[in-house]
């Protein structure tokens, strides 16, 4: 089911073409994106997402904003390690986890949803555990270690979660998909532990992650774009250990022209 | 978010101390609750004293039961062995709330102080008598389907939104606090939550800067027997319409004992010792069930928008108790 053609000879549509132009994505770099992105199956819409995820990855925003903001009245000092990283904060204590990573540390990849526990955008990993960030109080946090979405990857290598989302195309708009990816990350582990569900039959023993398992444990997050069954297929996959279907391609021109012409005809 | 200090507390004697010193001092567990109604300015401590760091995590054998630390994690309560082994009816009504990451970080102590859904309660351009006493009650003449048909007073029609706390009433549960001069207590927890009377405001028993440091299950029968049953608008992820802790002691086909505690009716969990009654001594059969919810929702006083969980009640009582002795 797989039609991608291999990374080094890749073939674009006019629209694909323009789209990495407009990114300024040229040469030796859209080689290398391109290898990347078609290894993983990527579509438009994910080349869009990353390409904007790296340009903002690459902006020397966290140098630019003062980690300590000093004169602050009953400013709260913690130290807490952020992807590997050791931060010290000194925050107004009304500050929750949620703003002092996008607006304090620059790590804007962790999203701002309902800001009121109802939607999981801003799950992030803390000792291991998903949490939400925006009912996570960044004082309670010291000497404590919090992964989000930016942490997961090696380098240059995705977090196998992040490769399954976009080989499933596991999201639309990817506003909530930062969420989603540290919440699956984080259940693998609970599955892995035993852990019990709503969904389980019998508590006493240890359940098999289903499908149904998934879901279930995936309620906490949120898809506006209904992007659910690439959710439950890709942590299937990275769970299974083995590679599932891809459940998209592009589509043909020769289907497309098809396509508009009944459309036409309709008309 | 108004503006407030933020004190870590290292022990509970310290940390009773601290709230109980300021009428508008809060303790500050998980969070999830208490954060929520502060960015909606519902809440407004101007202290939270963190209890984060304060060694009350164990989940061990004890008495012949079990006793949860009041800082155990909902998620790890549930998933505790003796818990699992023991009490299922306690892991299933953790696991029917909430979603992981509010498990992961809700405490026991906190679940059992958490305040109502009611949208009136939430919105401050609203009248609530339980937010503001004297304001008056949105919800008795306004939109009322998730509310209460029992213990209701026309001050209040609110429901309690938990599950754990349900099936802790079956298990006949006790919390366990302590107060800021070290005295401690007990409180059975059919005892623990208020019915609203004349004063909404008030949730529970608690006294100001007391402190819950563990819930003490007794030693329970009910392991074999025992069904939680949560009823609500989509599969995952919400409140309850109705919820139901069904706790059987079987002998020979018939009840030895039972234990039936509805959820998302009236403004604490509400046990019907009516139902039970029926229960007792008879054939454990979908006939002598039908009769318990009858006994049960009886006196049941349903709002303008909310008779149907009279009877959702009455077949959610049946199917839990089906369950529960596995007949279904």
């Amino acid at each position: 089911m797989d039609e991608s053609p291999p990374p080094d000879d890749p073939i674009l549509t006019d629209d694909e073409e323009r789209l990495l132009d407009e990114l300024g994505i040229v040469g030796a770099a859209r080689r290398r994106f391109l290898g990347y992105g078609i290894a993983g199956g990527v579509g438009l819409f994910a080349l869009r997402l990353l390409a904007s995820e790296g340009a903002r990855a690459a902006a020397p925003t966290p140098a630019a904003i003062p980690a300590s903001a000093s004169g602050l009245e009953g400013a709260v000092r913690v130290v807490v390690k952020i992807n590997g990283e050791n931060r010290t904060l000194d925050l107004d204590p009304r500050t929750v986890l949620l703003d002092a990573l996008r607006e304090r540390l620059g790590l804007t990849g962790t999203k701002k949803g309902c800001d009121q526990g109802q939607c999981g955008a801003c799950t992030v990993i803390v000792d291991g555990r998903r949490v939400l960030s925006c009912l996570t109080l960044a004082a309670t946090l010291d000497g404590r270690s919090v992964t989000t979405i930016e942490g997961l990857a090696k380098g240059e290598e995705l977090h196998p979660m992040q490769a399954a989302f976009i080989r499933h195309d596991a999201f639309q708009c990817g506003y909530c998909t930062p969420g989603q990816i540290c919440s699956a990350v984080a259940l693998l582990e609970e599955a892995r532990r035993g852990d019990a569900s709503h969904v389980t039959e019998d508590v006493s023993g240890a359940p098999r992650l289903t499908d149904d398992e998934i879901r279930e444990r995936m309620s906490g997050n949120i898809c506006r774009c209904g992007a659910y069954p690439g959710i439950v297929a890709a942590i299937q996959e990275v769970h299974s250990g083995k590679r599932a279907a891809k459940t998209w391609r592009f589509v043909e021109p020769e289907e497309l022209a098809r396509v508009r012409k009944e459309d036409n005809e309709a008309v | 978010m108004r503006p407030f200090r933020y004190v870590r507390a290292s022990d509970v004697a310290s940390a009773a101390h601290q709230v109980a010193a300021n009428p508008a001092a809060k303790f500050l567990a998980g969070g999830t609750n208490i954060l929520d109604l502060m960015k909606e300015d519902v809440e407004r401590p101007n202290e939270l004293v963190d209890l984060n760091r304060l060694d009350l995590t164990r989940i061990a054998a004890a008495n012949g039961g079990v006793s949860i630390g009041a800082l155990a994690k909902n998620a790890d309560t549930a998933n505790h062995p003796l818990i699992r082994k023991s009490y299922p009816l306690l892991t299933q009504a953790i696991l029917a709330g909430a979603s992981a990451q509010l498990r992961n970080m809700a405490t026991n102590g906190g679940n059992l102080l958490q305040r109502t859904r009611c949208q009136y309660f939430y919105d401050t351009a609203m009248p609530c008598n339980k937010r503001e006493p004297g304001t008056g009650c949105g919800a008795r003449e306004g939109l009322n389907r998730m509310h209460a048909i029992l213990g209701w007073s026309e001050k209040c029609v609110a429901v309690y939104p938990g599950d754990m706390a349900n099936a802790l009433y079956a298990l006949e549960a006790v919390v366990r606090v302590r107060g800021p001069g070290g005295r401690e207590r007990t409180i059975p927890i059919g005892d623990f939550h208020r019915l609203p009377g004349d004063t909404p405001e008030r949730d529970n028993n608690l006294e100001h800067g007391e402190l819950i440091v563990a819930i003490d299950l007794p030693k329970s029968g009910f392991a074999k027997n025992s069904y939680y049953l949560k009823v609500r608008d989509r599969a995952s992820y919400a409140f309850a319409l109705v919820a139901v802790a069904a706790a059987l002691e079987l002998e020979g086909g018939r009840v030895r004992q039972a234990r039936v505690v509805l959820g998302g009716v009236a403004h604490k969990p509400w046990r019907s010792r009516e139902a039970e009654a029926a229960l007792a001594d008879r054939p454990a059969s979908e006939e002598s069930f039908r009769r318990a919810a009858d006994a049960a929702l009886k006196d049941a006083k349903p709002l303008a928008h909310n008779a149907y969980k009279v009877e959702l009640g009455k077949r959610a009582i049946v199917r839990a108790l089906m369950r529960a002795s596995r007949l279904a």
